[in-house]
Formats: structure tokens, C-alpha cells, sequence
């Protein structure tokens, strides 16, 4: 049972119901659709991949399926992520170092939102940029030839809602 | 489109390119934007129109030339003199110099120019020279006449001929003839047929697909049509990686004016050739590169392998016939339909031919992306393409085809990347990693497999049991508490992996493993017996006496 009764008028909603019926209500469209809906919302909800199961008429499973499998979709909010790229060239730069900094100074858990909910590290395997590593991404703003201060000072000038 | 119209518009900006003396390319690829390139751009515009030059200089932005670690870079035309790290301060200068007074500044070019001359750039020979976003900038260097010659001068069969000439392997991996593949496609009766663009990248250490994207994403989108065409496919989808967002939004604003121009569509060329191409962005998952898990997550499903046969061939996406290619492959296709098979057969060694897009990274002085012939030996791409060994470290060994290949040892450079494939040592997509002395190879493999194993998708016993089973072992083994014994028992356990994994992740992920330890046995001795770490990387747990006598850990 979908919690989004259709009489809602939530724009964001809207939009998804829109990409829904550009793509024909087709089932192997799901993963653009979760993209639209991870785009618009910021993550993934229950009640959001209740709807999508039932427009698409797909096992609201096989939806968390989905949506679980790809590392790229969240399923919690958040206001601010970060995350590090272990990648192996990274790595062999120091990134994995730079993880547990972070981990330690803002008591966050790799691929765990904050114990006050404003952060959410997680970890990336490769984004293509490994000629700087090591690469950090801040609130999806790349940091290349990071070291272990400047990620931290980058994640406290975004958690104080400065922009960099 | 007509032929005619391909002409014009090649004409037409061929005539605007000749109205000015200067080009100036600035690099706006995904790394060189993230150090500032768009603010040089805006410099540079505003300087050029400040001093009176953007009457005979052209200033653009372009792809990247792969060279991320000196960026941003601009190229200036011609001559292709490449600047580095320029910065916005710099800019006044250097227009001031090269352009006003034709002087170009030594001290600021890229300091190893040199290894472009090593090179064999034909993917990669308009990157950073053209601008991405315009598709008047590609149909001016020749683009879209292959598919033009194809469309209008050629059958499906003579397209297959041509590249079965070549001698083109595909450049995902495998490095099966491509030739063949698209010969089983094309006689496959079952209808429609599909062709899937494999741009999941996922090997960590390779961004090769990604150069070519942000530089020249027509070349792509044209082999892919050639190939539709050969194999009688009406429908393409195109995978790429959602970390690469830079290349999604090129590549969609590509497929978009092929579209408009009527390339993309129906009856290109006034032919009967009906074609459609949509892009799919990926979430974040390795396995996903594999071709029958890619076809699953284009179906909307959880990316996850599946046994073979049937081959995606016979039985591919929405069960019909599916030509799935790399990226770097289908690049290839439109340079051959133009310039012969025989022509680029001659190209590199005899039996591999062509060229490879390669990605040098770890502890080198040049680290990127080059384009070099097959017959080229290892240590000419680590000296005199990547400047050797970064200053102040030692060379230890060398990891080819990150992150599931093998190690080489320093006397073993001299071998061509053709000696390599035929050997059978995986050079993968072409990743090389130097390694330096400073990196404990024990602890290398580690990362490699805890990579394996946050990628497995879990769906076959031997890789989602098997690899965690690996990790204990060496994690025993380089705490100092292991045994020679659990050395053998490694290499057991990573052979029977290899042997019994469903799909090419889980065979492939005890590479490393298994290659390490013949190739360096004797650090895997030194944790083992010594309880030392020959690099000083790892903790162990070693028993030490104590002055009275006693021993304490």
C-alpha cells in the first residue's frame, strides 16, 4: 500500500510520476527512475519505493532489491556526505587513512549517517580521477591530493554551512 | 542528414577555423574543472578580449588529454604547446607571450612533452583539441564520414570484413577478436537485436574510457552506430558509471545533437538504417562491467551475472541477440572504416594489433592516460612515457591490469604489451600501478581483496565464501601469525576460486593472490618466518624478551 495517496500534490512527486510515464510504465526502466527519485529527494524512503513498486507494478522486494544493491543509493537523509575513494590508487596514496580520521574526528561510521544526523560517510571504489589521488568527495565537490587536515577542515567549513 | 549536409557543415567550419591564426584549448575534463580550468577559461576570454586578440584566436574549451596530475592544462595550436597547472594569474602572460609575441613560455609548458612523441595516439588524437559539447567540432576533423561511407557504400558483411581485417581485439579485457563477435551477432536470426556501449569502468587505477568520453564522446556513439549497423541492430544502450557525472552530462548532450542532426534516428544518409541510442547510468557497482550483469541492470534488475551459454549473442538483453562492446573498442571502429583494416593491422604487433589506451598511476612522475602502440615494452611506457619512479622512492614491482592482475618484477619490463596478452598475463583494461618499496605487498593484496569482496554480488558460493576465507589468511598472515602451511593452503584455496566462480569477477579476484606469491614469496617468508614486515607497513605481533628474562607480547 502506497503511503503517497494520489491526491497529494507533492511536486517532487510529480516529477517521478512524470518520468514514470516518459519511460511507459516500463519495468526496466527502475533504475533511471530510482536515479530521478534519489535525485529529487536526496534518498530513498520506504514510502517512496512503495510508490515506485506500485506504478511500475514491480514486488516492492525487488525494488529494495535494487535499490540496495547499488551502492550509489541512500536510504536514509542526510544533509551532508562525504565520501572517500579506496580505490586502489588511492589507497596506495594514503586513503585509507584518511577514512579513519574522519571516522574518528566527526564519530561517524563508514556508510553510516551521524549519530545527529548531519553526516554521512561512505566509501567509493574509483571515480576515474586516480591521477590525483587520493580523492575525497565533499558533498559532491571532488577533493583531489587530499591529505588527512584538508579533509577535515573541508567537513567542518561544509557541516558550518560554508560553501568551498 | 545527407552526405551533402555532413559536407557543408565540415566546410563551413573549416572556413570559420581558417578566419583565426591561434587556438587555445583549454582542458574543462572532470579533473582540470575541479582545479580551477573554468576560472583560466573565463580569464582567458576576458583577457583575449581585453588585448584585442580574440580577432585571430580562438579560445575553447575542450576534453581531457589525460595528462590530470599537471593540470589544468591548456593546448595551444598550433604546435599543440600544452601548459600546465595554469592558473588564472598566469593567463595575462602567457597570452601576452605566446599569442601577441609568438614567444611560447618554456617555463610554464608541461615539463615532459617528450612522452606524447612515445605515444600512438589515434582514439585519442583529437582529445583536447576538440570541443565536446559541439558536434561541428568533430564532423570538422572527419567525424561521422565513416558511418557515412558505411551507410552509403558499404554492406553489413564488408563492415565485418574490414574489421575481421584489422585484427581489432576487444579492449574491455578479454581482448576477444571483434572481428568474430560481431560475425556471431550478425547471424544470429532472432529479432530485434541489441547493442549495449559498456562504459562501467569500475577497475580502480583505469579512467581511459573516461578521457575519450569528456573528449571526444562522438567517436563513441559513431563506432557504436557502424557496429549496430554491421549486426542489424535498431536499438543501443549506453552504460555509463554514475561516478563519472562529467561524462554522463557530455555523452547525453552528444546522443542529443546526433539526434538533431538526424544521425541518430531514421534513414541517416538517406539509408534504410533505423537507429536509437539511450544512455543508462549505473549506481555504483563493480560486477556490473561483467556483459551478462550489465544486461541485467539495464533490465532494470540487480546487477548479477549469470552462467554462460547462452552467450549474450544468442541470448542477451530481453533475451535477443546483444553485441556488448567496450568503449575503447568501439572507438576503434570508426578510424578503421576509414583508413582500411590492412591500415591499422600494420599498427603495432603482428598478431595484437592497434593501439591501447593505458593508465598509468601510483608512484610515477607522470601519472595519466596514454595511448600506445601494442608493441611498445613496459619500461619505455614507465620511463619515457610516465617519467619513471617518483623522486626519492625505489622501484619495487609493477601491477598490471588493476585490480585483478599480476605483479611483474623489474626484469621483466621488457616485454611488449602484445608478448604480455599472448602470455596470458592479464593486462586487463589497462591499468599499471607502479609500485614502490614503501608498499608491502601483503598488504596490497589485502586491499585488493576486501575490494573483491564488498563487490561480490554474492551470488556464487566460491566468491562470496571463498574470498572472505582468503582475507583470513592474510590478515593471519601478515599479523605475524601465520604459517608456511597457510601458504599453501592460500594458494589451494585461490585456484579452486579461480576454477569454480561463476563469472569473471570471482575468477579473477585471487590474481593478485596467487601471482604475489610466486612473485614475491620471499616477503610473504619474512611475516611468516621473521614476523617482519620487509616494507615496515604492517603490525606485527612479535614476541620479544625482556631483559629479566621474561617474555611478554
Amino acid at each position: 500500500m502506497s503511503t503517497y495517496p494520489k491526491t497529494v500534490t507533492d511536486k517532487r512527486l510529480f516529477l517521478i510520476d512524470k518520468t514514470i510515464a516518459a519511460h511507459g510504465y516500463r519495468r526496466d526502466a527502475l533504475l533511471e527512475i530510482l536515479h530521478v527519485a534519489h535525485n529529487t529527494y536526496g534518498y530513498l524512503d520506504k514510502a517512496l519505493l512503495l510508490h515506485i513498486s506500485e506504478m511500475l507494478n514491480i514486488p516492492p522486494s525487488q525494488v529494495y532489491g535494487v535499490a540496495t544493491f547499488y551502492k550509489h543509493f541512500r536510504l536514509k537523509p542526510c544533509p551532508h556526505t562525504v565520501a572517500v575513494c579506496l580505490g586502489t590508487a588511492c589507497r596506495l596514496m594514503g586513503s585509507q587513512k584518511i577514512l579513519s580520521e574522519i571516522e574518528r574526528e566527526f564519530n561517524v561510521k563508514c556508510n553510516e549517517v551521524s549519530e545527529n544526523m548531519t553526516l554521512y560517510l561512505s566509501s567509493v571504489y574509483h571515480i576515474g580521477q586516480c591521477a590525483t589521488a587520493p580523492n575525497i568527495i565533499v558533498d559532491g565537490k571532488v577533493v583531489g591530493n587530499a591529505t588527512v587536515e584538508e579533509a577535515v577542515n573541508r567537513i567542518r567549513q561544509v557541516l558550518k554551512g560554508e560553501e568551498f | 542528414m545527407k552526405l551533402e549536409d555532413l559536407q557543408k557543415i565540415a566546410l563551413t567550419e573549416h572556413e570559420y577555423r581558417s578566419t583565426y591564426k591561434y587556438r587555445i584549448n583549454v582542458c574543462c575534463g572532470s579533473v582540470c574543472s575541479n582545479r580551477g580550468a573554468l576560472n583560466v577559461l573565463k580569464e582567458l576570454e576576458t583577457v583575449a578580449k581585453d588585448t584585442g586578440v580574440e580577432k585571430f584566436c580562438k579560445i575553447s574549451q575542450a576534453g581531457c588529454i589525460g595528462i590530470c596530475s599537471s593540470g589544468p592544462l591548456i593546448l595551444i595550436e598550433p604546435g599543440d604547446y600544452i601548459y600546465e597547472k595554469v592558473t588564472v594569474e598566469k593567463v595575462k602572460y602567457i597570452v601576452n607571450e605566446h599569442i601577441l609575441n609568438g614567444r611560447p613560455v618554456k617555463e610554464l609548458l608541461y615539463k615532459n612533452s617528450e612522452s606524447f612523441k612515445k605515444q600512438c595516439r589515434i582514439v585519442l588524437k583529437n582529445s583536447g583539441k576538440i570541443n565536446p559539447y559541439r558536434i561541428e567540432d568533430y564532423i570538422a576533423v572527419g567525424g561521422y564520414s565513416a558511418l557515412a561511407k558505411v551507410l552509403t557504400q558499404m554492406t553489413p558483411e564488408q563492415v565485418i570484413y574490414e574489421i575481421t581485417v584489422s585484427g581489432l581485439r576487444g579492449r574491455g579485457g578479454a581482448y576477444f577478436p571483434t572481428g568474430k563477435k560481431l560475425n556471431f551477432v550478425a547471424k544470429a536470426t532472432n529479432k530485434p537485436k541489441y547493442i549495449v556501449v559498456n562504459f562501467d569502468e569500475g577497475d580502480p587505477a583505469v579512467f581511459a574510457n573516461r578521457v575519450i568520453a569528456e573528449s571526444n564522446p562522438h567517436l563513441i556513439i559513431e563506432g557504436a552506430m557502424i557496429a549496430a549497423y554491421a549486426i542489424g541492430a535498431e536499438h543501443g544502450y549506453m552504460y555509463v558509471r554514475s561516478e563519472y557525472p562529467l561524462a554522463i552530462r557530455i555523452l547525453k548532450n552528444a546522443i542529443e545533437q546526433a539526434k538533431n542532426y538526424g544521425l541518430i534516428g531514421k534513414n541517416a544518409f538517406n539509408s534504410t538504417f533505423d537507429f536509437d541510442l539511450e544512455l543508462r547510468v549505473g549506481a555504483g557497482s563493480y560486477v556490473v562491467g561483467e556483459e551478462t550483469a550489465i544486461l541485467a541492470s539495464i533490465e532494470g534488475k540487480r546487477g548479477m551475472p549469470r552462467p554462460r551459454p547462452p552467450y549474450p549473442a544468442v541470448s542477451g538483453l530481453f533475451g535477443k541477440p546483444t553485441l556488448i562492446n567496450n568503449v575503447e573498442t568501439l572507438a576503434n571502429i570508426p578510424i578503421i572504416i576509414t583508413n582500411g583494416g590492412k591500415w591499422f593491422s600494420e599498427i603495432g604487433a603482428q598478431d595484437f594489433s592497434g593501439t591501447k589506451c593505458i593508465t598509468l598511476t601510483g608512484k610515477v612522475n607522470n601519472p595519466g592516460v596514454a595511448e600506445v602502440a601494442t608493441n611498445i615494452t613496459l619500461y619505455e611506457i614507465i620511463y619515457d612515457i610516465g617519467g619513471g619512479v617518483t623522486v626519492g622512492q625505489k622501484f619495487k614491482t609493477v601491477f598490471l591490469g588493476c585490480p585483478s592482475g599480476n605483479f611483474l618484477r623489474e626484469d621483466q619490463l621488457n616485454q611488449t604489451i602484445s608478448d604480455l596478452v599472448k602470455a596470458g598475463v592479464i593486462i586487463g583494461s589497462g591499468g599499471i600501478m607502479v609500485i614502490d618499496d614503501e608498499t608491502c605487498i601483503v598488504e596490497m593484496v589485502k586491499t585488493l581483496n576486501s575490494f573483491f569482496i564488498d563487490e561480490s554480488c554474492g551470488l556464487c558460493v566460491p566468491c562470496r565464501a571463498g574470498l572472505p576465507q582468503v582475507r583470513m589468511l592474510l590478515n593471519k598472515i601478515s599479523d605475524g601469525e601465520g604459517s608456511v602451511e597457510d601458504m599453501k593452503t592460500l594458494e589451494e584455496l585461490c585456484n579452486l576460486i579461480k576454477d569454480t566462480s561463476l563469472c569473471g569477477l570471482g575468477q579473477s579476484a585471487p590474481n593478485p593472490v596467487l601471482s604475489s606469491l610466486k612473485q614475491f614469496r620471499e616477503e610473504y617468508l619474512a611475516h611468516i618466518l621473521e614476523k617482519r614486515c620487509p616494507a615496515g607497513r604492517c603490525n606485527l605481533k612479535t614476541t620479544e624478551v625482556l631483559e629479566d628474562g621474561c617474555t611478554s607480547s
